[in-house]
């Protein structure tokens, strides 16, 4: 500890600190454009000139470490002398379109300069103009208003990962820009807005569309990954305008995603379902909501009573509220019905039962920036969890060592220590290559149980597995071996991989000996939450995938789009069909509706209270920051008056805030979690380890801005680069395998659907494997997100005449 | 690309006349082929480096010796040699880097490369010596981009001298080992500051790091690094040759050896004239042949631009050593004497030198980018006739307001000559805003 | 694509930095290309920036922060005057309307025939051989007079 004097105020600081942080930590403000907490120190600004005692020069603030008995004056006749004058340099080229700025009234300049600035200018000669560049579709330019102060350069660079802004030029002519007339597709781009200082970099959808005084902001939490990143959401007229991080150090720090930042555009959809309809001779018809849940719930029991209570399925989206998902377990069991489900993106179910608790990340997220050595099994990061990849990034960044073992061979933007690229059905393989080369190394000299051992008699280390399983044991490094800082995470590929069972065991193992952290990162919003609750079959029940397989009579549909939202389109697609009666709750009308018998218009998370729990466990309730639109009513208000509809006893609240006590059981939630969240398997499962299979297998990854219905609504996420129609991407070697070129048609089958593709070549996919995206319309004829898919060329002809049929049976 | 001509031949420079010089840096100017490592031999090169590395001298006592000679950096800023070099940490896990600044371009400034065309054997062997004094490892020579034939001389005189043994692996058989390599800028003047410099190594713009932390503890590459001006390494072997006090004995108090001075401008033989430290100012001029064309002196600009103007009588009287020009207001700067005579018009050399500082600011801070550009356009505007009276206060306001406040010298290096030509030349300027034309070249015609 | 010959000389210059510091040469590379291609377009910017494994954005930083580099073709000769103060003093001036008269064309301007391109140069470190020139870049001609340059473009010629 050192101590210092600031503005005669005596201070303690830590040892490293720069005169800023001891300032902004006593809360004495120092003005500054160019320093940000998160970011490199560039001190280009030179607006945080302090005056240090003994230094002739005024020192800036932010880059000026502190010493023992350093004496700092931020106000004094030469600090505020120097502040001014940096002050009438950053004004004299910056336009004076306050009025029309979007920056108005939350600009750091125009604070600053009614503060430091003198009126009028001596500066009369003639200032500069910067053309504007088009960088996408998120970020607007008016690069005229820039103070070049680096921010978003350091940021894309630092935070995102990949430098796509920089500052071209030198003196009076340098200026930010992308490369040539390239736009900048970070998933976190939108945080450049927020770090601007003046209004360079603005929203593009918000654009001139309120004043920043006008708007009423609301508190809330992001809905579309497990995160449970906190959003500020800005609503002017009962519509939301646009959103913004909220900060929270432990979980998104300052920073928001792409998709949780511009999602909202989704909201406002014209797609919005606005009043209850009912299908009346295969025509939709607006009908009250009275008639509605009459009608909804008079077809339920109807089928229900004839052909008993199993006959009903009622699929859950993940990223509904606890206690919608509460609401809707209960309205089924109430029924007697047990085919209850979340996990609609699952296709291996063999670990339910053998589980001691809701299986979450297994840290906290904030613990991941501090892990050493890190494995990442069978995930897209930045696709899936594109804030988190970040923490991962600083973990890199400090030293971490990262290994993974995925499908796709995609660049996280990070430095990769080893990494195996491989099918699915060999991520197996793998992982049981690394336990048994783990088990091998002495420094561990543990020895794994007979079962494992036995099974793991037959494989062979290849050398980059036994790299990983060197990184993971820690060996041959310095490693705190007592306490280690390992971390081992499975993700959206392997939670839909049909031996998710098995990988997550051998993962467990592998946890198991290296004394790991870590767990799986759920994809969605609430999906721990989900877990926790046990909105899952019951021991009688139906799981999501069973439920489609075999279909039901009746569906109760919570805030999905079956074809885009199950793990087999092609199955969801024609369980709907099938049926005699869907009652979707919905926010949206949709496409994949049309199989629907009554819509039911809910709120978003917008427009209704309610909690989510996020990956590491955290409850976080939020409340409605609109009024619902139209006729909306919250889901958990719907199910309630379809239970009372229904006649089911027990549905008697009022609040949500009642669901939740009674989902807490009135302890309290923190508690509740503590003793629920619990990785390990009650034994090893059914594991087979060297399962051929010589087929194709598909990558059925989701893309990010088609991870749920309101990010599929949002336009301006829609108009990224990440919005590219599904193809049929492959590695050279299979393309050669299977005679094919970049830009070919194909016919991709899985079961009995089939989609027609173009084909493209991708050397980020394994040997083995087509990558296919799912969650959109192109390839709804398909099955398994991971499971075997088979490529016969085609002809274009044919593939248009097949694309005619398949648009015409839509219409 | 390996195999460059072996032996450099080089013309000696026909201006410069060798009398009266001290030859230290240029000492092979005297001989047939100045820069062939031959000729560098027979005239006792690299005996300097053979003792140090057979003999195992300690890096202490070389350190001391130079401390001793009073070697002051020859980069501009007179930073002692010695002490500099006694700030590279001694014990460091991994590379630690030597480099070399021939990136002079500041406008009359062009010693160093007279140093590497003509005598740049005894750079490679001061850069040597200074690498196995300070452990470092790898070695960068940064050469101003527009040089580029000097560029070249340089790099076959580098590997001249790996083929004989005295750079790269176990030089001399010893078990000392250092690479040294020709890196090159391209045109940005900022590069001539150290950690633009060192930027500009690792490729990337030439902007000023911040400092702290200073190259010796986060240089290239982030690792420790050493940082002298090519006549500094240069002047290394002599050091080492003849002692500590014989370089300090040539010079004057707080100022050892000789000097390069670069003469430029208004005088009849423009060229580098090397002399002992203190020598007067009007010795000076006479070995560059005195003004030109008989004409009267005006000023002089003692140590380029980023140096205070001087008035004929005050340079007149002055010694060209550090004291003497810092007694008389100005600096030895990098020793480049811009020389100007009685027809010049302050106002227009003050423009010319304002739109260099505007064209060559990196652009990162805010004062120097906003105001090198607030300055040349205050006096453009003068200089086309509409100036006016309060521009002058705004310009000396300006410039205050830009020095001092900056990332890097630069902010100051802009800074003086504004302040500078306004102090000593005011009634010019207030001529030209009265008038909208040139006083000096009124009176001319 | 970069030409076996660009490549072979960029190997060269990566020789002079440690492995994992391929960026480093890109000054020389773009160097390289330019004086290869006569100016570097994007695309060469890009090529550079590919075979270093840098950012284009970063490599296009460096080729916009020098100089001497070019972003816009130059003619078959760019003749690089230097007006610095030093050059100034000896009468560059002179030396500049020569040219400009000389080849018809202002700073920044290439020659019809596509053979000359005029710049100003700031300072180039030979302040003692003003008033001076330097063609593409390379070749250094000092001690200026008209007679001299009209040489030295007779032989370009
Ligand atoms: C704008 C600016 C330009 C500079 N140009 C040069 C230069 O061309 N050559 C040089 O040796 N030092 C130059 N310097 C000084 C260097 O930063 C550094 O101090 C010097 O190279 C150290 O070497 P020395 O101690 O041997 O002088 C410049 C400094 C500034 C601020
Ligand atoms: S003073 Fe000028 S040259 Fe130096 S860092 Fe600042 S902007 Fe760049
Ligand atoms: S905040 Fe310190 S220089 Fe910008």
């Amino acid at each position: 500890m050192l101590n210092i004097e600031i503005d005669g105020k005596e201070l303690e600081v830590e040892h490293g600190s720069t005169i800023i942080d001891a300032a902004d930590k006593a809360g004495i403000a120092i003005p500054r454009f160019c320093y940000h907490p998160k970011l490199s120190v560039a001190a280009n600004c030179r607006m945080c000139l302090v005056q240090v005692e003994k230094f002739n020069k005024p020192l800036p603030a932010c880059a000026t470490p502190v010493a023992d008995g350093m004496k700092i004056f931020t106000r004094s006749k030469s600090a505020i002398e120097a502040q001014k004058s940096v002050m009438e340099f950053l004004l004299i080229n910056h336009p004076l379109d306050c009025p029309i700025c979007d920056q108005g009234g939350e600009c750091d300049l125009q604070d600053i300069a009614v503060a430091y600035g003198t009126s009028g200018s001596r500066y009369t000669e003639e200032k500069r103009v910067v053309f504007n560049k088009n960088i996408g579709p998120l970020v607007s330019t008016d690069m005229t208003r820039c103070i070049q102060c680096t921010r978003c350069v350091r940021f894309l660079q630092e935070v995102g990962g990949i430098m796509e802004l920089g500052m071209v030029g030198r003196g009076e002519h340098a200026e930010i820009t992308a490369y040539v007339d390239k736009s900048v597709n970070s998933e976190l781009s939108g945080n450049i807005i927020d770090l601007c200082p003046v209004g360079a970099l603005t929203s593009k959808p918000f654009r001139y569309s309120a004043r920043s005084w006008e708007l009423t902001r609301r508190p809330s939490i992001a809905p579309h990954d497990s995160l449970g990143s906190h959003i500020e959401v800005h609503v002017k007229d009962n519509k939301v305008m646009r959103v913004l991080p909220r900060e929270k150090e432990s979980i998104n720090e300052c920073w928001l995603s792409d998709r949780d930042r511009f999602s909202y555009e989704g909201l406002n959809s014209p797609d919005r379902l606005k009043v209850p309809m009912i299908k009346h001779r295969g025509n939709w018809v607006e009908t009250d909501w009275k008639t509605a849940l009459e009608f909804a719930a008079g077809q339920i029991k109807d089928i229900t009573n004839e052909h008993g209570a199993d006959a009903l399925g009622v699929l859950v989206s993940p990223n509904s509220t606890m206690e919608e998902g509460y609401l809707a377990k209960k309205l089924a069991n109430s029924l007697g019905c047990g085919n209850v489900d979340y996990r609609l993106r699952q296709t291996d179910f063999r670990l339910d039962g053998k589980r001691l608790g809701t299986p979450w990340m297994g840290c906290n997220i904030q613990e991941i920036e501090s892990l050493d050595r890190i494995l990442i099994i069978g995930s897209n990061l930045r696709n899936e969890h594109p804030l988190l990849a970040q923490r991962f990034r600083k973990a890199v960044a400090n030293g971490a060592q990262l290994s993974i073992i995925s499908p796709l061979d995609n660049n996280p933007l990070m430095d990769i220590a080893h990494k195996v690229i491989v099918r699915p059905n060999d991520m197996v393989n793998v992982l049981g290559q690394i336990l048994k080369a783990m088990s091998g190394l002495q420094k561990l000299s543990l020895s794994l149980p007979r079962s494992l051992t036995d099974l793991l008699a037959e494989i062979k280390v290849r050398p980059n597995t036994q790299a990983i399983a060197e990184s993971m044991a820690g060996h041959g490094k310095d490693y705190d071996l007592i306490s280690p800082k390992v971390g081992i995470f499975l993700g959206n590929m392997a939670l839909s991989d049909p031996r998710f069972t098995e990988m997550y065991s051998m993962a467990e193992a592998i946890g198991g000996i290296s004394g790991a952290k870590g767990g799986i990162l759920p994809a969605a919003a609430n999906s721990t939450g989900m877990h926790l609750m046990g909105v899952m079959p019951s021991s009688n029940g139906m799981h999501a995938r069973a439920m489609l397989e075999v279909p039901r009579k009746a569906y109760l549909l919570l805030n999905i789009e079956p074809e885009l939202d199950c793990q087999h389109a092609a199955l969801a697609k024609a369980a709907m069909e099938k049926s005699e009666c869907v009652v979707a709750l919905t926010a949206f009308k949709s496409q994949a509706l049309e199989n629907a018998d009554v819509l039911l218009p809910i709120a978003p998370f917008t427009e209704t209270s309610g909690t989510f729990m996020s990956m590491e466990g955290r409850v976080q309730s939020f409340t409605a920051v609109t009024r619902p639109l139209g006729e909306c009513r919250p889901a958990w208000k719907v199910l309630r008056v379809l239970a009372n509809t229904l006649g089911l006893q027990g549905f008697d609240f009022e609040t949500s805030e009642q669901v939740k006590d009674a989902i807490f059981a009135g302890d309290k939630p923190s508690a509740v979690v503590w003793r629920s969240l619990n990785n390990n398997l009650r034994e090893l499962v059914e594991i087979q380890v060297n399962i051929k299979h010589d087929g194709l297998q598909r990558i059925g990854e989701v893309p990010q801005y088609e991870s749920d219905p309101i990010v599929r609504r949002s336009a301006p996420l829609q108009k990224t680069k990440y919005n590219i129609k599904p193809m049929a991407r492959m590695c050279a070697t299979q393309l050669t395998e299977l005679g094919l070129i970049d830009g070919d048609y194909v016919l991709a089958k899985q079961d009995k659907g089939s989609a027609v593709l173009r084909v493209k070549l991708d050397n980020h996919v394994a040997k083995g494997c087509v990558r296919v995206a799912a969650a959109h319309e192109d390839t709804i004829g398909l099955g398994d997100l991971m499971g075997d898919i088979t490529i016969e060329k085609t002809s274009p002809d044919q593939a248009t005449t097949r694309e005619a049929i398949a648009r015409e049976a839509r219409l | 690309m390996a195999t460059k001509k072996a032996k450099l031949t080089i013309k000696a420079p026909v201006m410069t006349d060798l009398k009266g010089q001290t030859l230290l840096c240029l000492r092979t100017l005297t001989e047939e082929n100045p820069a062939a490592l031959e000729t560098y031999i027979k005239i006792g090169g690299y005996s300097a480096l053979k003792r140090i590395v057979t003999e195992k001298v300690k890096a202490t006592d070389i350190i001391t010796e130079v401390k001793n000679s009073g070697l002051r950096g020859r980069g501009g800023a007179g930073f002692p040699t010695g002490l500099k070099w006694s700030f590279m940490p001694r014990y460091f896990d991994g590379t630690k880097y030597l480099v070399c600044n021939t990136d002079e371009g500041e406008p009359g400034t062009f010693k160093d490369r007279d140093i590497i065309r003509y005598n740049p054997h005894q750079l490679i062997e001061g850069m040597a010596i200074a690498a196995y004094t300070l452990g470092a490892r790898v070695g960068y020579n940064y050469i101003h981009g527009e040089i580029w034939q000097d560029f070249e001389t340089f790099e076959a005189a580098l590997h001249e001298a790996k083929a004989a043994g005295y750079l790269g692996e176990n030089i001399l058989g010893t078990n000392f080992s250092f690479d040294l390599y020709a890196v090159h800028g391209y045109g940005a003047y900022i590069c001539g500051e150290e950690t633009a410099l060192i930027e500009s190594i690792e490729g990337k713009k030439g902007q000023p790091r911040f400092k702290p932390p200073f190259p010796a503890s986060y240089g290239v590459f982030g690792k420790p690094t050493n940082v002298n001006n090519t006549e500094s390494y240069t002047s290394i072997p002599w050091i080492l040759e003849n002692g500590g006090q014989a370089f300090a004995d040539l010079g004057v108090l707080n100022s050892g050896g000789t000097k390069l001075f670069s003469v430029s401008g208004h005088v009849e033989k423009p060229g580098n004239y090397e002399v002992k430290m203190g020598t007067p100012f009007n010795e000076l001029l006479a070995l560059a042949g005195g003004v030109w064309k008989g004409r009267k002196l005006k000023a002089v600009i003692p140590g380029g631009p980023s140096t205070p103007v001087m008035t004929a009588e005050a340079i007149m009287a002055a010694t060209m050593d550090y004291d003497g020009l810092s007694k008389a207001r100005s600096s030895l700067g990098a020793g480049s004497m811009i020389v100007m005579d009685e027809t010049t018009c302050m106002v227009k050399a003050l423009h010319r030198l304002s739109y260099f500082f505007y064209e060559e600011s990196c652009g990162q801070c805010t004062p120097c980018r906003e105001g090198t550009g607030w300055v040349y356009r205050v006096i453009d505007r003068i200089v086309n006739g509409k100036g006016k009276m309060e521009d002058l206060d705004l310009l000396t306001d300006i410039s205050n307001n830009i020095a001092g406040r900056t990332i890097c010298a630069l902010g100051e290096a802009a800074a003086t000559p504004v302040l500078s030509f306004i102090k000593h030349f005011r009634p010019e300027f207030e001529y030209y805003i009265q008038h909208g034309k040139s006083m000096v070249e009124s009176q001319k015609c | 694509m970069l030409s076996p010959q660009a490549i072979e000389k960029i190997d060269y210059e990566l020789t002079k930095y440690p492995a994992d510091q391929r960026q480093a040469a890109v000054m020389s590379a773009l160097r390289i290309v330019q004086t290869e291609r006569g100016w570097l377009s994007n695309e060469s910017i890009s090529e550079v920036a590919q075979y270093l494994g840098m950012p284009e954005i970063a490599a296009m930083e460096v080729a916009t922060f020098y100089n001497m580099y070019d972003l816009s073709p130059v003619g078959k000769y760019k003749i690089t005057v230097c007006t610095n103060i030093s050059c100034m003093l000896r009468d560059s001036d002179v030396i500049v309307d020569h040219l400009k008269s000389k080849l018809g064309v202002g700073f920044n301007e290439v020659t019809p025939d596509g053979k000359f391109c005029l710049k100003e140069g700031e300072c180039m470190g030979c302040c003692g051989g003003a008033p001076l020139l330097h063609v593409n870049n390379t070749q250094m001609h000092e001690f200026l007079t008209t007679e001299k340059v009209d040489a030295i473009l007779e032989e370009l010629k």
